[in-house]
């Protein structure tokens, strides 16, 4: 069996050169002084790795357009097995990623590594940092919700404010300030056809360079013995990576990542923010109001990423030990305070989100399509405690029956008649009457109902401020000339999609003096307390939009 | 020749053993954690969440027995992450026990839609010759299986549509 594999491998050595290149790689000697803190730029390339592989399973499932994007995505989330840890790997890969690339970064330059003759090989690794950006700055864009949307509308008018080339870089991005079609196929592209091969190029390039110059010494390896890359260093790398595997698999598994309402672009209370990475130019911005933004937008960071290019020739001095290349410490620390203050800063004064945003759209949304009375009978059947006796679905063994067994299922009538007498309709039952009026009985039959085993999570997932939206419209008849759904009259017009038509504020004002909003329109005024208000304005504009028929 | 190597030379050997057993363990741990996923991610079905509806498709009484009619009718086909809604249509036979079958539209050779002939009571599918029986049987040409029907149930005068299922799934 050995002899066998010997000869198969000699064969496959002798035909293509494989065992030796692989040879060559590994057995390369490295300096003493190698160990733990050069394993960054390995865990750098494996976290690529993963990027492009979670890249390529999202890619099998998203449709690359505005709309189907979202759909896609949703999709992929809600319907797919595996789909959300997949996206989670993604998405955590990519900050994590930053995070390795900027220690690889750190290291190297506290260690002085980028000294003659390993100029291009530092330089090559900034140009790999500005790729691993735009990957986040174009990635950002591509679930096209709400925050993809208003994150990417910011960034595009930061581009287009850059003096001279501004215009062009507008264009460039494909739109004149607006973020469209055009713009999403440009990111699209630009992040799965322009930068991954780029990045291959860039990585391979890098990796010759530090092979043809060796790993970095540090002073006194001259008098030791060098050593070989394999298997100790590649050991260490391994157990790095190991470890970055862990967080990040743990991430995607714990944190979820939320996807919001579909991007909206006449929702003008949206308050965009960019990924947390960002964060520091997205604060240094406002540090420079009024014309001198171009300094805070383009010039400053355009500085920056030149003295950063230029490091090497910067800083000529002799090679020393890292614990006293004091300065280089210094302008790390500063580096770290600086950031991580213009980054606190922005999570700051970020305002709370809005009520709208904090539907999770990446769970199931199933209580998206019930009408106000079924969502109306949620708010009866929390505000009742019926689950304190009723398991929903769950399998745990309460007092009463479980109430998404559809053999109990009566019709409404009998139901009503049950809520009001429980021992009149089953005799001998412990269930105590629900003391509530005939129309909320009736929602609350409407809600049971539609309950079944599939559906009763999905259903319990209703936010509260919608189940208290559809309660307000439920209370003002809206369904006697609105229709939500498929349900209700269309006397006015159907209110699904509204968030696509009007903006809050329009909707809010609406209601106070519907004739001055819309002339002749048939609506009474409606003078609702601001809690109600909001309540049914939220509600509102998380009704999705009815499919166009074919 | 063991006793003379002594300690130290095995010892050299374990930690060496231990780095690439360590190596090929962690990398064989991470494959599995990538891979397996992505291959349910890749293989397994969607959810399907909406539960399955029920149609309303015609009045059954303006049936005639055993003269099948096409009927035309609107629902929701759901294709990865789209629901369109798309009119599609169904071959209605009122059966001598006033017992009702809804085929598929399309033969079961190639998916071309067939027709009834009324000279001849049969479905003719002029794309290969394929005719089926007023029961959906394979009487002559390519096709494979008897016609695909469809679920179907009567509320009241309503004729409601449900699945389509292919025979040999008929229970």
């Amino acid at each position: 069996m050995k002899r066998r594999w010997d000869r198969i491998s000699e064969w496959l050595d002798h035909r293509t050169g494989v065992q030796t290149a692989v040879r060559q790689f590994l057995y390369e000697e490295i300096p003493a002084s190698s160990g733990w803190h050069q394993i960054f730029g390995s865990v750098a390339v494996f976290l690529f790795l993963v990027q492009a592989f979670t890249g390529v399973l999202l890619a099998f499932n998203y449709a690359p357009t505005p709309g189907d994007a979202y759909n896609s995505l949703r999709y992929i989330l809600t319907e797919l097995t595996g789909g959300r840890l997949i996206r989670g790997l993604h998405h955590w890969g990519a900050s994590m990623m930053i995070v390795v690339v900027v220690l690889h970064m750190v290291q190297v330059f506290l260690w002085g590594a980028y000294k003659k003759p390993r100029e291009a090989t530092w330089m090559v690794g900034v140009v790999l940092l500005l790729v691993t950006l735009a990957y986040g700055l174009t990635g950002y864009l591509l679930p096209w919700d709400n925050r993809a949307y208003w994150g990417t509308v910011v960034t595009t008018r930061i581009a287009g404010s850059a003096p001279v080339v501004g215009p062009y870089l507008t264009r460039l991005l494909g739109g004149g300030g607006a973020v469209g079609v055009v713009t999403f196929a440009r990111f699209y592209g630009m992040h799965v056809l322009l930068l991954p091969p780029a990045t291959l190029l860039l990585i391979a390039l890098h990796v010759f360079l530090v092979r043809k110059h060796g790993v970095a010494p540090a002073p006194g390896d001259e008098l030791r013995p060098r050593e070989k890359f394999f298997p100790a260093q590649v050991y260490k790398d391994t157990v790095a990576i190991f470890a970055a595997f862990a967080i990040l698999y743990t991430l995607a598994l714990v944190a979820r990542v939320p996807l919001e309402q579909l991007a909206d672009p006449t929702d003008t209370s949206y308050v965009p923010r960019p990924e947390w990475y960002f964060l520091f130019l997205f604060q240094t911005l406002k540090l420079f109001p009024g014309p001198l933004e171009v300094v805070g937008s383009v010039v400053l960071p355009g500085l920056a990423v030149l003295t950063l290019i230029l490091v090497p020739f910067l800083d000529r001095g002799q090679l020393a030990k890292v614990t006293r290349r004091t300065f280089a410490i210094g302008v790390v620390v500063l580096a770290a305070i600086g950031w991580g203050g213009l980054t606190a800063r922005a999570v700051v004064t970020t305002p709370k989100t809005q009520e709208a945003a904090e539907i999770d759209y990446s769970a199931p949304t199933d209580w998206l399509q019930l009408t106000p009375q079924e969502m109306a009978g949620i708010a009866y059947f929390r505000q009742e405690h019926c689950e304190s006796c009723h398991a929903v679905g769950d399998g745990s063994t309460k007092l009463g029956p479980d109430l998404t067994r559809n053999t109990i299922h009566k019709d409404a009538a009998w139901m009503i008649q049950h809520f009001k007498r429980p021992s009149a309709m089953r005799p001998g039952t412990a269930m105590p009457p629900i003391q509530l009026g005939d129309a909320p009985l009736n929602s609350l039959a409407a809600f049971l109902l539609k309950l079944t085993p599939a559906n009763a999570s999905a259903l319990g997932n209703a936010p509260d401020f919608a189940t208290a939206g559809a309660l307000v419209y439920q209370a003002n008849q809206c369904g006697s000339c609105h229709m939500v759904n498929g349900y209700g009259m269309k006397v006015g017009p159907v209110l699904n999609g509204l968030s696509q038509r009007r903006s809050r504020n329009w909707v809010e004002e609406h209601f106070v003096n519907p004739d001055a909003l819309s002339p002749g329109s048939m609506m009474p005024p409606y003078s609702l307390s601001s809690k109600d208000m909001a309540n049914l304005t939220a509600y509102l504009f998380s009704l999705p939009e009815v499919h166009a028929s074919q | 020749m063991n006793n003379m190597d002594g300690p130290i030379a095995s010892n050299g050997i374990t930690r060496r053993n231990f780095y690439v057993g360590a190596i090929y363990g962690i990398g064989a741990l991470i494959a599995a954690a990538l891979g397996i996923p992505a291959a349910i991610y890749l293989l397994l079905p969607p959810k399907i969440r909406q539960a399955d509806e029920w149609i309303e498709i015609g009045d059954v009484t303006s049936l005639s027995t055993d003269s099948p009619t096409e009927m035309t009718f609107r629902h929701n086909r759901t294709d990865g992450w789209k629901v369109t809604s798309e009119k599609t249509t169904a071959w209605v036979v009122k059966h001598a026990d006033n017992s009702i079958t809804a085929f598929g539209p399309q033969c079961t050779h190639l998916g071309c839609a067939y027709h009834w002939d009324d000279t001849k009571t049969e479905f003719i599918c002029p794309c290969h010759n394929s005719f089926f029986s007023i029961d959906g049987k394979v009487m002559a040409g390519p096709a494979p299986r008897p016609l695909d029907r469809y679920e179907t149930k009567i509320e009241g005068r309503k004729l409601m549509i449900g699945r389509l299922i292919a025979p040999e799934r008929q229970a």
